[in-house]
């Protein structure tokens, strides 16, 4: 095989597997309204509530310390720079732009992607090589309905619920540096954040939230469904499902930023 | 004759340059027990998830009450497997769910019957098994024999008319085996499904069949009932029921290794 046919045969795998993930999460969207409660299948909204609670409240600790680190650590940087302007009271307003914007849900999607996404590969990957999946489908259950789409459900309402709190945990840490700093108190603190932040910021961050469940549920997913083999695809699958989600994610991240900053008007 | 079944027709199954199944020919009747026999990658199993609409053939046909499985709309193909119950070689039991809730889930979703119809039904089906005392175990917490039995317990959930077992008696015990042969030969009677074994369980494939079809690398050698099956004199045949391995070394795939290796072929 010579370099271009090798270079044309990855390409076609790339756009392959775009063309999988694409269908997947049309096949997801159009089956998540059978999760919900009253219209969806009976007790299926129970799985999307036990996924929650795994996706989510599981997830808190971790995005609230990160959040917390992060925090304390962009107002220091951004600290040591402003104090020589005499600008330090501009801390507070990177740090409630920059995890409104951004932090708040890059980091939550990175956390929620190395738990979430990896078990949910590791779990289909499972099913797969046990059949479990092929028991499914002779059973004329649709096993995106019924794997994907409680997931899906409760990613697209974890992860925003999640990318708030890293927001605020994060902006705690600012505070808890400016307090350190500058003897700032929590009060002036808040009205601070309140004239910084603007509606579009959160709008923005709600929304990269939104399109980074959808990544890490249809990555994770993807490569359960494509794991072939025995035990140790499946540890593969969850490798790749990390992999290939946090660089979905940059990605993405850098297209709405660009979309974003582009259509922003000072 | 009433049509078959289960009716497949030159069915040719190729992984890249490997031919799985060359062209085969079957037909299962209504009501009977067929047990499909062969050797290990005679192409069995790929047979089955064939016949039960899992893949996609390379040529042929697959009708499976008298719908072409592979040219149906997925309505089509969703009610067909409403009408089948499949009991995997794993038994495919799903790990988070105890065993009732095994059996109730196809019920659960395909059906909308009430709860306690739902509760009554999956009782009588554990209970059909010998399993009414294990419903609310796990399936960790069975025996291989009892997940098979759990698996067959789903599998007969929604009272289908074809019942399919791939490898039933793999890894159990001749005991546990011929008790799960035992319920095989009591759903018959009782429910008067049809049912395809996949197996290379002799004793196994002598006690529940009507009609036994063996492959051979691809092909069907046989298609004969269990006693023409046991008289025949078929070499492949003979050779499969007095267990007599092939010489190894005289493959022709063996053959043709051994001169490549010693340079005596232009191989790549």
């Amino acid at each position: 095989m010579n370099v271009v046919e090798s270079v044309g045969s990855r390409v076609l795998d790339h756009l392959s597997y775009v063309g999988g993930l694409t269908m997947q999460f049309w096949a997801g969207l159009r089956h998540s309204p059978h999760t919900l409660p009253w219209i969806g299948k009976r007790g299926r909204w129970r799985t999307a509530i036990r996924q929650m609670a795994a996706i989510g409240v599981e997830a808190l600790p971790t995005v609230a310390v990160m959040s917390l680190c992060a925090g304390f650590i962009l107002a220091m940087q951004a600290g040591a720079e402003l104090r020589r302007f005499g600008a330090l009271q501009y801390v507070m307003d990177t740090v409630a732009i920059g995890f409104t914007r951004e932090l708040g849900p890059l980091l939550t999607a990175f956390v929620v992607g190395g738990r979430s996404g990896s078990a949910f590969s590791a779990e289909i990957g499972t099913m797969v090589v046990t059949s479990e999946i092929d028991a499914l489908r002779t059973m004329a259950v649709d096993p995106i309905e019924f794997v994907l789409a409680p997931k899906y459900v409760a990613a697209m309402i974890t992860v925003p619920c999640l990318s708030i709190m890293s927001s605020v945990f994060g902006m705690l840490a600012g505070w808890g540096f400016m307090y350190i700093s500058s003897k700032t108190t929590l009060a002036m603190f808040l009205r601070y954040v309140a004239t910084s932040i603007e509606l579009r910021d959160m709008f923005t961050g709600l929304l990269k939230s939104l399109v980074f469940a959808t990544i890490i549920v249809n990555v994770g997913c993807m490569e359960g469904f494509r794991t072939r083999g025995g035990p140790d695809a499946v540890g593969r699958s969850a490798t790749s499902a990390v992999v290939k989600s946090t660089f979905l994610i940059i990605l993405a991240d850098v297209f709405f930023t660009a979309i974003f900053y582009l259509t922003h008007k000072s | 004759m009433a049509d078959p079944i289960i009716s497949v027709t030159g069915l040719t199954v190729d992984y890249g340059d490997h031919r799985v199944l060359n062209g085969v020919n079957l037909d299962i009747e209504r009501g009977e027990v067929m047990v499909l026999l062969g050797g290990s990658g005679s192409g069995k199993t790929t047979m089955l998830r064939h016949i039960i609409g899992l893949e996609r053939p390379t040529a042929g046909t697959v009708r499976v009450q008298g719908v072409d499985i592979n040219a149906c709309s997925p309505q089509e193909l969703k009610a067909i497997r409403r009408t089948m119950g499949v009991a995997f070689q794993e038994s495919a039991l799903f790990n988070s769910m105890s065993i009732e809730e095994n059996v109730k889930l196809p019920v659960l979703e395909l059906t909308t019957l009430a709860d306690p119809v739902i509760d009554i039904m999956t009782y009588m089906k554990l209970a059909a098994v010998g399993l009414g005392e294990a419903a609310k175990q796990f399936p960790q917490e069975l025996s291989g024999g009892m997940k098979k039995r759990a698996a067959v317990a789903r599998a007969i959930a929604l009272d289908p008319e074809i019942l399919v077992f791939d490898e039933p008696s793999a890894g159990l015990d001749p005991i546990v085996a011929a008790g799960l042969d035992q319920v095989i030969l009591i759903l018959k009677r009782a429910f008067q499904m049809t049912i395809l074994v996949v197996t290379h369980e002799l004793a196994s494939a002598f006690r529940i069949a009507d009609r036994i079809a063996m492959l051979y690398q691809g092909s069907l050698i046989a298609v004969e009932t269990k006693d023409a099956f046991r008289n025949s004199s078929n070499a492949r045949i003979r050779q499969f029921l007095d267990s007599i391995p092939d010489p190894i070394a005289h493959s022709p795939v063996v053959q043709r290794r051994f001169r490549e290796l010693a340079g005596l072929t232009g191989a790549k």
